[in-house]
């Protein structure tokens, strides 16, 4: 196929890499991006998420913020956001409307954040939290030392899936001529030169894909119970336990 | 803020959606245009039904599949879940050299991400049927066709039903994107909207394209109390 080998060539080239407005930057630019997008949705997100989980209340919340952020597309938040109030300025390193793009994807990943993390601390079963507090633990270490260890694969299963989606969606900051290598793509659409937004856009899925096995990694290791890790939770492990160290 | 200085001569008052007033909340916008409106808000509406149907066509078959065969299962759900992690705006050109400048790469684009949801769904709720009602039918008779679509799929539709509402509602959102190929329905006057700086256009489209999932999502809850009148309860 013809287009496909031209988009092989355009990613072939050193040049379309380097130097100002190279993929590498805008790859870089988009990383940065996500990254620090994430960050402030955990940094708002899960102190609320998880606090409401260790009192057992705003479920209701929880659960309808995921329902909210579904429907609002982040497309529209990022347009509203860039002709209204916050503008399309230059931020630092994040580019041309950077801080509409920061919000808007702040904004989409907290859903997943709070509503994985108050279900994990939900989830604890009750007789382990009662037996905590039996044993005399108050609130902030039963959440410490109980509630928080064993909600940790499922909070940490919240923030793998926000992050491979905020890398998604940071490609459609493009659409308002925003940073990110979504514009790779969208300079390719405009200008017809299909072969370049092919490659942006095969660029865009090889990187998610990296991202979410590594964050599959992050995932394995946060995980208390998995085989072979020492934990506070004294079980009867099989022999098998030391050998599945190797493998993870 | 930068307002540019108006192109043609202008009237005695400027509408409040020409560039120099550019109101957040126009009425004289909603009424001057609201073919536009309409004609976006109808191919929004169509693209997402025909993806999510499309999605919904292929997800069946491949959750039967994956119930059938329970080696394929892991490699089902792994795929139709895989495609999630590719971005919209990256799978639509990925589409391009198939299906051109045309809907129809926006509705396959849009039934692929639908799949994450529906698969998934579509097979815990073909789980969920007990396996002493599935007996009965058998031992009544039913044939393997039959016994499909009388009893599990009936039994399925409760949890098939839930995927389908979170599946729309998110199609309604993602088909803003097919703006680049300008085929985005609501999405098409987002892009045009911000290119001119059109608050109007943006703020209308913004609220038309949550009106449009909130609606859809009633539709599907109405269709799906009407579907299984037995979930409701015994009722006096």
């Amino acid at each position: 196929m013809r287009l496909l080998a031209d988009a092989w060539a355009y990613l072939a080239t050193a040049d379309n890499w380097t130097g100002a407005g190279g993929m590498l930057e805008l790859l870089v630019e988009q990383l940065l991006l996500t990254v620090t997008a994430l960050a402030a949705a955990l940094a708002i997100g899960l102190p609320v998420a998880l606090w409401l989980g260790h009192l057992g209340r705003g479920g209701f919340l929880a659960v309808n913020i995921s329902n909210i952020g579904r429907a609002v597309p982040t497309f529209a938040v990022l347009v509203l956001l860039s002709v209204g109030p916050v503008g399309t300025a230059e931020l630092g390193p994040y580019g041309r409307a950077g801080l509409a793009t920061l919000i808007a994807l702040t904004l989409f990943a907290l859903p997943p954040i709070i509503t994985n993390a108050y279900v994990a601390v939900r989830e604890v079963p009750p007789e382990i939290r009662e037996a905590a507090r039996g044993m005399g633990m108050r609130g902030g270490q039963v959440f410490r030392r109980v509630e928080g260890p064993l909600a940790l694969p499922l909070i940490v299963a919240g923030i793998r899936l926000a992050l491979v989606q905020v890398w998604a969606t940071a490609t459609i900051a493009a659409l308002v001529a925003g940073p990110g290598l979504g514009r790779v793509i969208t300079d390719g659409f405009y200008r017809s030169n299909y072969a370049k937004g092919l490659a942006g856009a095969l660029v865009v899925a090889a990187v998610a894909l990296v991202l979410e096995l590594a964050a599959a990694l992050l995932q394995r290791y946060a995980d208390p119970l998995r085989p072979g890790r020492h934990t506070s939770v004294h079980e009867p492990r099989g022999e098998g336990g030391t050998a599945a160290t190797v493998s993870t | 803020m930068t307002l540019l200085a108006p192109t043609a001569a202008t009237d005695a008052a400027p509408s409040c959606y020409s560039r120099v007033v550019n109101d957040w909340v126009c009425l004289d916008y909603l009424r001057d245009r609201h073919d536009e409106l309409w004609d976006a808000t109808v191919q929004h509406l169509g693209i997402t039904v025909a993806a999510v149907l499309a999605g919904l066509l292929l997800a069946l078959p491949l959750a039967l599949i994956a119930r059938r065969f329970t080696r394929l299962e892991g490699a089902i759900l792994g795929l139709s879940t895989a495609l999630y992690t590719v971005p919209s705006l990256a799978l639509f050109p990925l589409l391009v050299p198939f299906t051109g400048l045309s809907p129809l790469t926006v509705v396959i684009g849009l039934a692929l991400y639908s799949l994450t949801v529906l698969v998934r769904n579509a097979l815990e709720g073909l789980r969920a049927v007990p396996e002493e009602v599935r007996e009965s039918a058998v031992g009544l008779g039913y044939s393997p066709l039959r016994l499909l679509t009388r009893v599990e799929l009936p039994l399925a539709l409760p949890v098939l039903m839930a995927g389908l509402r979170v599946a729309t509602v998110s199609t309604v959102a993602l088909t803003t994107v097919g703006a680049i190929v300008a085929y985005g329905g609501l999405g098409n006057l987002l892009a045009s909207g911000v290119q001119q700086d059109f608050k109007a256009q943006v703020l209308a489209a913004s609220v038309l394209c949550v009106v449009l999932a909130v609606a859809l999502d009633a539709v599907l809850l109405l269709a799906q109390r009407l579907l299984t009148p037995w979930t409701r309860g015994v009722t006096g």
